[in-house]
């Protein structure tokens, strides 16, 4: 375990803020507790100091997971955001989507979001903007990134796609051993 | 008398046979164990002391070695035999006894790298022949090494490429080239060697190739400069030179449970600076500004349409094609067909939207 170099807490953050905009600051600065990043064989946690100082009394080997676990780099030092970091994402979040209740088992699956889907969709959302999936109950289900801006949404035929799929609750169960 | 002297001499020929008979064979209680191509004979009989004690120690040694001597030759000549050079000559079969080894066994060697690349891939080594069939010379020339099929050295007609330089001599290019490779070859086996005896290896960069690549120059200079008494601190710097990266393999990281009120200050100032960064104008924005106002024309187009009939129809005409025109320049920018395509329909569309947001 070892904290982020600035190269990869600019990647990281730049990654967060597509969807949580400036609200990073929340995150590392918070009112309730000192919490911070470490990476743990290329994954990035999020814990807070005392889950730290306890975590340190673990081998490297023997130390799976700590905290919450917001995303990994990649071989090539890109960082993916993965469905665990949803927590942290969604009462943050900026731009927001909600789905039909139709359309929640596909994207629960692994599918993009078409037009014929789409409930409710932010005002303003750019193309290609991180965006927050949420059901008619406003249950957070995952993320994706915008296809269309809301404008383009409006006038696109029923059949186009328009949030793709990145991550979602169901990958929980379809990629357990991979999460951690 | 000649009869006495008959059976005497017949007597004393058979005593003589007898003896040389005797002298051939030899009585063992147990047999001797015979390895022929050592030439050795191992005696099991029990020695008895009372032979050892007295006078007769001597005697009896020499008897003994006679014996066993004598059996041994008996062993070998039971052998096949040849005549060389009016010699008889035995042919003595494998030694039977193992011999401890002189020296130790030799360490395995460690792969080289070829080797490791093939074990971990599966590449076997193909057998090739030797000589191959030369068309042009019609006759059996080496693969490789002295006067071999394809040596692009030895050819006496280069085609110049079209997009090489005309003055440049092909064939002094390929002689170097040759020569590059044969050095390279000769480098990665004495790294092999050195590899294999875990001697020091000069990295790369520092060994001189044909071309150096700007980083292998860097890294050349930055081994130069660290290769001083005091690794480098007090080294000159050119006037612009930035101070060298940590090129070791040893990264350094911030402690892990380092100033956490430090870190926090430094994030935020990172995210500050990433929040400078982006642009104020949005083109997206823009573009949706525009096809805001586009449909608002359509929509008011469409009305008057409705309000009025044939009279107005000249007028919508042109309304929406305007309203068409304009939509495609709008949005050609993001990809005209899905916004050309339901343009109108988009537009129908957009008036039932309007509540929802």
């Amino acid at each position: 375990m070892r904290p982020l170099t600035e190269e990869e807490t600019k990647t990281m953050f730049e990654k967060l803020s597509k969807y949580i905009g400036e609200n990073i600051k929340l995150l590392v600065d918070r009112p309730d507790g000192t919490y911070c990043f470490r990476l743990h064989k290329d994954r990035v946690y999020y814990m807070s100091e005392k889950i730290l100082k306890l975590a340190t009394n673990i081998s490297r080997d023997k130390l799976v997971s700590v905290g919450t676990c917001f995303g990994k780099f990649t071989k090539t030092s890109k960082f993916r955001l993965h469905i665990t970091a949803l927590d942290f994402l969604a009462p943050y979040a900026k731009f927001k989507v909600w789905v039909k209740p139709g359309t929640e088992q596909s994207f629960l699956y692994g599918n993009h979001v078409l037009k014929s889907g789409l409930g409710r969709i932010t005002e303003n959302t750019e193309q290609y903007q991180g965006v927050v999936v949420y059901s008619m109950a406003d249950v957070p289900l995952g993320f994706g990134v915008a296809a269309k801006s809301t404008q383009e949404c409006r006038r696109v035929d029923p059949m186009s796609i328009v949030v793709f799929h990145q991550a979602d609750v169901g990958e929980f169960i379809r990629n357990e051993d991979t999460l951690t | 008398m000649a009869e006495c002297n008959v059976d005497e001499l017949l007597a004393k020929a058979q005593q003589d046979e007898a003896e040389k008979l005797r002298s051939i064979t030899v009585h063992k209680e147990l047999d001797l164990e015979f390895d022929v191509g050592n030439l050795l004979a191992i005696d099991n009989n029990r020695i008895e002391t009372r032979d050892f004690k007295g006078q007769n120690k001597e005697e009896f040694l020499r008897s003994l070695a006679r014996d066993n001597t004598q059996l041994l030759i008996n062993e070998i000549w039971k052998l096949p035999t040849e005549r060389v050079e009016e010699v008889i000559v035995a042919k003595l079969p494998e030694p039977t006894t193992l011999l401890p080894r002189e020296k130790r066994p030799p360490k395995a060697k460690p792969a080289t790298k070829w080797e490791q690349f093939a074990k971990l891939k599966g590449i076997q080594k193909k057998k090739k022949t030797n000589l191959v069939w030369d068309e042009n010379a019609k006759e059996w020339r080496r693969r490789w090494g002295y006067k071999r099929v394809k040596d692009d050295t030895k050819e006496w007609l280069i085609e110049v490429p079209e997009n090489a330089d005309p003055n440049e001599d092909q064939f002094a290019k390929r002689v170097t080239a040759k020569k590059e490779r044969v050095a390279k070859n000769e480098l990665n086996r004495l790294r092999n060697i050195a590899r294999s005896q875990k001697g020091k290896v000069p990295g790369v960069g520092l060994t001189p190739t044909a071309q150096q690549s700007k980083d292998d120059l860097g890294r050349a200079v930055t081994v130069a400069k660290t290769s001083t008494a005091s690794m480098g601190r007090f080294q000159d710097r050119l006037p612009k030179e930035k101070p060298a990266k940590n090129m070791g393999k040893k990264r350094k990281f911030e402690p892990l449970i380092g100033d956490f009120s430090n870190e926090r200050q430094k994030q935020l100032e990172l995210l500050k600076v990433l929040g400078n960064k982006t642009p104020k104008l949005d083109i997206t924005k823009a573009v949706n500004k525009q096809m805001r106002e586009e449909d608002r024309e359509e929509a008011a187009a469409k009305y008057r349409k409705g309000a009025g009939k044939k009279g107005r129809k000249g007028n919508n005409m042109s309304g929406k094609g305007k309203g068409k025109g304009g939509k495609g320049k709008g949005v050609k920018g993001k990809g005209g067909k899905p916004g050309g395509g339901g343009g109108g329909g988009g537009g129908g569309k957009k008036r039932s939207k309007a509540g929802k947001h």
